[in-house]
């Protein structure tokens, strides 16, 4: 398991760094860290695992996702939208099969996990939280405040963009 | 090994990539592989705080990633390109 991931991780990754078109390359960069999470719940961390899911595959690459569509279609509105489309249907594919694939792993890794699962608390959410919030609460709060920075950051520069072209 | 791996090939599309988004991929993919090689340890080790500190690290790509990108829309907005050739805002 951890050389499909592995190999999968590395060949995504090439991908990536190897395509022009923004939306193929966010497009591995997907499978990739849905490689990533699953090496990582082969490791032990699900709490990493689901929050690399969630925060990576669903937030940042929604993000990146939004600001491609945002600027191709402002760069491209003279041409024909034909391939766009055909684009939109193959990314459509590739995350449905992803899907696929990554539930059919999930089920396995389950079964891994329950055999030695009973061992040790290591990697569980209460484990994690209680480290966070005892041994880290300090960094915990930090990073809190970091994201409200960058939140404030990010709508300034919004902001100021459409005043200046108003 | 696999982290090395991955980290090596964000570096090198840093420095081979000319559309700013790519980079910005580039950058959560190198921090993707420094999260790795973090968790990898922490396993070995049998020590927590690794996870801790990846959680640290996501939460930094994250706000890296938002105000990047609204950056780069600002930038396309004033020049309409977002390849970082045409990018020369710091002269003065």
């Amino acid at each position: 398991m951890f050389y499909i991931l592995g190999f999968g991780a590395v060949v995504s990754a090439l991908l990536m760094v190897t395509n022009k078109k923004p939306v193929s390359a966010a497009m591995s960069l997907v499978v990739t860290m849905f490689c990533l999470a699953g090496l990582f719940a082969l490791l032990n961390a699900h709490l990493i695992a689901a929050l690399q899911i969630i925060v990576y595959a669903g937030a940042i690459m929604v993000l990146f996702l939004f600001v491609i569509m945002l600027l191709n279609i402002q760069e491209k509105e003279g041409r024909v939208a034909g391939h766009i489309v055909l684009l939109q249907f193959v990314a459509i594919a590739i995350v449905g099969s992803l899907l696929v694939i990554m539930v059919n792993q999930f089920k396995m890794d389950g079964s891994l996990i329950a055999s030695g699962q009973e061992a040790s608390q290591f990697g569980t959410t209460k484990a994690l939280g209680k480290i966070l919030f005892i041994k880290y609460l300090l960094p915990f709060e930090i990073a809190s405040v970091l994201l409200l920075a960058a939140i404030v950051g990010a709508v300034i520069l919004a902001k100021r963009r459409i005043d200046d072209s108003e | 090994m696999l982290g090395a791996v991955l980290f090596a090939i964000g570096a090198v599309g840093v420095f081979t990539q000319r559309n700013a988004l790519i980079i910005y991929m580039c950058i959560e993919l190198m921090l993707n592989a420094v999260n790795l090689t973090i968790i990898a340890f922490s396993h070995f080790l049998n020590n927590m705080d690794g996870h801790v500190f990846v959680f640290m690290v996501m939460t930094v790509a994250a706000a890296e990633a938002a105000v990047g990108l609204a950056i780069i829309i600002s930038i396309f907005r004033n020049k309409a390109t977002v390849s970082v050739d045409d990018f020369n805002l710091s002269k003065g």
